[in-house]
């Protein structure tokens, strides 16, 4: 098992998280995934790339670091990243339910690990 | 003296840097020696100026002794250290309730409700205040009898001073603490404008302020990069089957941020340090774009 799988394992554990993915910040494509049925893995990296970029560019002109969590909440769930070093990113999309505070833990522990 | 006085003493003569300063205070308090609570909450707020808590329990001393301007100053600066703390906000809206400043004191009371939904004091209140409002057909004159808001300091019994001990106005004051201009959005938010921004679609600052941790105002610079991050958003929670979006929490090290969409066109930023935990940044975000929504409608 490669550490990103290994990652990814601990991430879709936790309850209600639909899966997830690594992917590169910059252009957004799939490094390792682990996805339910009818998550789409690319559209997710991109998507996901593309908001954290946004508030990379929004927290830069706050005078701010960059950030180490993002948690989108949606009428049906949410999209959380975490980036990691070598321009990575770690994305869940998860569920109504899911333990979003569990899930945090687990992905920001990932994202420093896999540094 | 009693053994718990006695007991709590000792402790804080054991490690006069701890936080057991907070649990004597009170407890004298209780026992009606408020000159020596008094004496230990100072001791203690002296080591502690960024506790709420010893905010808080110097401003409960004071309502005791009938300083409510003091004791108005106090919970004003435990609520700016933790904007959701329950206990500050019924004290403010008791003081507020006692000035005649019927709406501040249910704002208060609501924010109260926010931040410990458990509490069923609160609501008895709100319900209480309402209900005389109605009666009287005009906001109420301080009471004469006890006030019928949850007294703040816990257990404790409602000061009731002359009406001429009542807050004055100059320390109860209808404008946020950081004074936004009248036509700000938050001109009515009463933890005022710091930290939030409001902007439009097109990235455009519609009010409020954002300060850089180094300095200077960065609000129309933040602002003019929500437009896309709202795009994005959008984008994003709509073609992951997520439906519309309802909010965005980012955390950096040194400041929370979180993003909640007023209106359809507008988008709110609140920002606060991470000491305030960010399920509460969440509540703040939302309170504060219920306020912002009335101003867009007002201005619509």
């Amino acid at each position: 098992m490669t550490p990103e799988t290994m990652v990814l394992d601990r991430v879709t554990r936790v309850p209600g998280v639909r899966g997830a993915l690594l992917a590169s910040a910059g252009d957004g494509l799939v490094v390792a995934e682990q996805l339910m049925d009818g998550v789409d893995g690319r559209a997710a990296a991109a998507l996901a790339g593309a908001l954290v970029g946004r508030l990379l560019r929004t927290t830069g002109a706050a005078g701010l670091e960059s950030p180490l969590f993002v948690h989108l909440r949606a009428e049906e769930g949410s999209l959380l990243a975490a980036p990691a070093p070598g321009d990575l990113v770690l994305v869940a999309v998860v569920g109504p339910d899911a333990n979003i505070g569990l899930a945090r833990l687990e992905m920001l522990d990932a994202a420093g690990r896999l540094g | 003296m009693s053994d718990e006085i006695r007991a709590l003493t000792a402790r804080l003569a054991d490690e006069p840097t701890s936080l057991a300063f907070l649990e004597l205070g009170e407890a004298l308090r209780r026992r009606g020696q408020y000159d020596a609570a008094a004496k230990v909450a100072r001791g203690g707020l002296s080591r502690y100026p960024g506790l709420a808590d010893a905010h808080d329990l110097v401003a409960r001393i004071l309502s005791d002794q009938g300083d409510l301007a003091g004791a108005f100053d106090a919970w004003a600066d435990a609520i700016r250290l933790d904007p959701m703390r329950s206990s500050a906000l019924k004290g403010l809206a008791f003081l507020y309730f006692r000035a005649g400043e019927v709406p501040a004191a249910l704002e208060h009371l609501a924010r109260a409700a926010e931040a410990d939904p458990d509490d069923v004091t609160i609501p008895a209140a709100i319900a209480r205040i309402e209900q005389e409002v109605r009666e009287t057909s005009a906001p109420p004159p301080p009471p004469q009898e006890p006030a019928p808001v949850p007294a703040p300091p816990a257990d404790a019994p409602a000061p009731s001073p002359p009406q001429s001990q009542a807050v004055p106005a100059s320390t109860a004051p209808a404008t946020p603490p950081s004074g936004p201009t009248v036509d700000s959005p938050f001109a009515d938010f009463s933890d005022g404008e710091r930290g939030l921004l409001l902007a439009d679609a097109n990235g455009l600052r519609l009010g409020g302020t954002l300060t850089a941790p180094g300095g200077g105002e960065a609000g129309d610079r933040v602002a003019a990069e929500l437009g896309g991050v709202v795009r994005e958003a959008g984008r994003a929670s709509r073609l992951l089957g997520l439906g519309s979006w309802h909010s965005i929490a980012i955390e950096t090290p040194a400041a929370f941020l979180v993003l909640v969409p007023p209106s359809g066109d507008t988008v709110l930023l609140a920002s606060r340090e991470p000491s305030m935990p960010m399920a509460r940044l969440g509540l703040l975000a939302e309170r504060a774009a219920r306020v912002a929504r009335r101003w867009l409608e007002r201005g619509r």
